[in-house]
């Protein structure tokens, strides 16, 4: 039978570009690859190093063709597959018969792996918590080669230590989790217009109680009293009665056919849009049924659109502020990251529920803010800037999009991470698994 | 229709699969991987809720002696199939063929000898009951003696031969041959291959691919464009053919 082979590409990127030297081991038989495999990759949506080989002799597994649903209950929505199934296929296969992964990202193009590997959260963090709140088991490899199933009753430490453990303690094989009823497949919105930063918060917290779903655009370059100027979107499934008859149309997306040029993105043009985006919604207030896709995945409407960036990428920083810090921490966070400059359309806030239950799980209770920059000179100094802030307020960032930041920075806001090199030197003492991500920020030999 | 399926754990024969199991044909699904073969036939059922119940067994090209079981169990599970697609195959490049030997008579034996005998299994039934259809993945790497696939392409020139043969002995007995010719097709086979242009998609060949056997064609080239590219390859003169490296 064909045997797996090297990718004679010699080149892996993440989401945000910025290619490394390296290759991946592709096959429907994720087990096969994963021995010996120092790291496995689903989709390659983590924007930074998470998903890419800390050296080009390093094996990477890929599960993208691993994607087998391998059982699922009707009566109680517990669905078991492999580690590759992408989320826009579930969708395709389970949203007419009813059902919605209990989270989801803001891209469907990830896969139950790497939404695992990253413990995501979504638009309803505030109700539901992250997606490895509703994991209720995993079969892993580990460094060893050995394969164990774990869950909270078994291996508890190794299944908190996966989720959102980005792949360092074991290669994900299969996840079991509960998918959710929807009442229909189609979304009632309401958006409102958000004049700065401190109306964005409260009615953040206004809509938390009564909207499962919320989240915010926010034009990060305005400044002075609008600053933090916005549009709040807050959502739930539509109940049959409100909801049109049909499904909604698959939607037929664009692809994005070339890179723009690197000046293409820059504070003109982002000034430009954000303008237009934000008086695009005319009346303050609008109510609207619409089909999940341009609800969850606006981004999705156009595939690559990381070319936009061209050829120099780009990275995301994504932090969250505790709420103890206050609405002054966020509005402080703003005005710096206003100052500093490289912001560009893409920003997003959003209210953050408790903390879950993985080691690593990047949200807490507070505030997250995620922005978009292309990778520039000034990239390493606006980064460290802004981690500077996060570590005062007692903040964190995401790892799934980082690319920046300093081992000696994440050291300083994640106390946490002793439990989770612990966990690490416990189930893989020869630290056989790693990624460039690991050897920047958790020291990993090279 | 009710069909058994050798390789449909991956790539084209996957694909195959889904297509047929969304349009609620029975399948049987046979392959190297006991492992494999479980939990595509869950997937199957999954995400098919009408396939009720699809069932597996091994059969490894390498194996001529697991063939008749496997094609009983088949039998026994579908109630007589009327269907046999082969997709399973064996894949390696020039370079690696030309630096192992053992390799090599490994490659010949699957492609050529033991999917024949296969196919002889399958073709001794199908007549017992008065005909059938034998879908086989040959390549079009068979067309041409080619550099790149001087090794591999001979084993799939073969097994075209036999198929073209077959069909033109035993279609009057109600024996319906398709034989498949792909060109450069994305899966896990030619993963690590540099993908040139006019290369295909699993879904698409598979779409492609029903589409002929519905219709009862003989020939299909999948993409549709390989079928042209063939064409004026197999027009180039040999002294031409000895310099370029296609």
């Amino acid at each position: 039978m064909p045997e797996p082979k090297q990718i004679e590409e010699p080149m892996l990127s993440g989401w945000g570009r910025l290619p490394v030297e390296g290759s991946e081991q592709i096959s429907e038989d994720l087990e096969k690859i994963t021995r010996g495999a120092v790291l496995t990759r689903g989709l390659g949506r983590s924007y930074g190093d998470s998903s890419l080989p800390a050296s080009p002799n390093d094996s990477v597994a890929c599960s993208r063709l691993a994607n087998r649903i391998l059982s699922f209950d009707e009566k109680t929505g517990v669905l078991r597959a492999e580690a590759g199934l992408s989320l826009a296929d579930l969708l395709a296969v389970f949203m007419p018969r009813g059902w919605f992964p209990p989270v989801t990202p803001g891209t469907k193009f990830v896969t139950l792996g790497g939404m695992v590997a990253s413990d995501v959260h979504g638009k309803n963090h505030h109700r539901e918590g992250c997606f490895g709140a509703h994991v209720r088991s995993l079969r892993v490899r580990l460094a060893d080669g050995s394969i164990v199933e774990c869950s909270r009753a078994d291996h508890s430490d190794l299944f908190y230590g996966t989720m959102g453990g980005m792949g360092l303690l074991g290669h994900i094989l299969e996840v079991e989790f509960t998918m959710q009823p929807i009442p229909s497949s189609w979304i009632v919105m309401e958006s409102e217009r958000v004049a700065n930063i401190d109306e964005f918060l409260s009615a953040l917290s206004q809509s938390a109680p009564t909207w499962p779903m919320t989240m915010g655009w926010i034009d990060c370059l305005s400044s002075g009293r609008a600053m933090g100027r916005g549009i709040l979107m807050a959502g739930r499934w539509a109940e049959p009665s409100e909801a049109p008859p049909a499904m909604p149309k698959a939607p037929h997306p664009h692809t994005m056919p070339v890179d723009l040029p690197n000046w293409a993105i820059n504070g003109a043009t982002t000034r430009l849009f954000n303008t237009a985006y934000y008086w695009r919604h005319l009346r303050r207030r609008a109510h609207t049924v619409l089909a999940p896709d341009p609800f969850f995945y606006p981004l999705d409407a156009i595939l690559q659109w990381n070319r936009v960036y061209g050829s120099r990428g780009f990275t995301q920083y994504q932090c969250v502020l505790p709420r103890e810090a206050g609405p002054e921490a966020v509005r402080e966070f703003m005005a710096r990251l206003t100052k500093l400059g490289g912001a560009s359309p893409l920003c997003v806030i959003k209210d953050c529920g408790a903390e879950g239950r993985g080691t690593l799980s990047f949200p807490m209770e507070g505030t997250s803010i995620a922005v978009d920059m292309a990778v520039s000179p000034q990239i390493q100094r606006i980064v460290d800037n802004l981690n500077e802030f996060v570590i005062a307020a007692g903040g964190r960032i995401y790892l799934t999009k980082d690319r920046f930041t300093t081992a000696a920075h994440f050291r300083a806001m994640e106390p946490r991470l002793d439990a989770f090199q612990a966990l690490r030197e416990k189930w893989d003492p020869g630290r056989r698994l790693k990624s460039a991500q690991s050897v920047r920020i958790f020291g990993d030999r090279e | 229709m009710k069909v058994a399926m050798l390789g449909a754990t991956s790539g084209m024969g996957r694909a195959i699969a889904q297509r047929l199991a969304a349009r609620g044909e029975s399948l049987f699904l046979l392959g190297a991987h006991e492992d494999l073969l479980a939990k595509s036939a869950a997937d199957l059922k999954a995400r098919h809720p009408q396939q009720r119940d699809c069932r597996y067994a091994q059969c490894d090209l390498e194996h001529p002696e697991q063939f008749a079981a496997a094609l009983d169990a088949a039998d026994r599970a579908l109630h007589q199939f009327d269907c046999v697609i082969v997709t399973a195959g064996m894949f390696a490049t020039q370079a690696a063929l030309e630096a192992d030997i053992e390799l090599t008579r490994r490659l010949l034996t699957v492609n050529f000898a033991n999917t024949i005998v296969f196919c002889e299994h399958v073709r001794k039934r199908l007549l017992a009951r008065g005909g059938g259809r034998l879908v086989v993945f040959s390549s079009v790497a068979g067309d041409r003696g080619r550099k790149p696939v001087a090794l591999y392409g001979p084993s799939k020139a073969g097994l075209a031969t036999y198929l073209e043969a077959i069909d033109h002995k035993f279609h009057a007995e109600g024996l319906s041959v398709l034989c498949v010719k792909p060109g450069f097709v994305k899966t896990s086979m030619t993963a690590g291959l540099k993908v040139p242009p006019f290369a295909g998609e699993p879904g698409a060949v598979a779409d492609q691919v029903i589409g002929a056997i519905d219709r009862r064609r003989a020939v299909v080239y999948a993409p549709p464009i390989w079928r042209l590219i063939m064409f004026i390859i197999r027009q180039l003169p040999r002294a031409i053919m000895r310099r370029i490296g296609i």
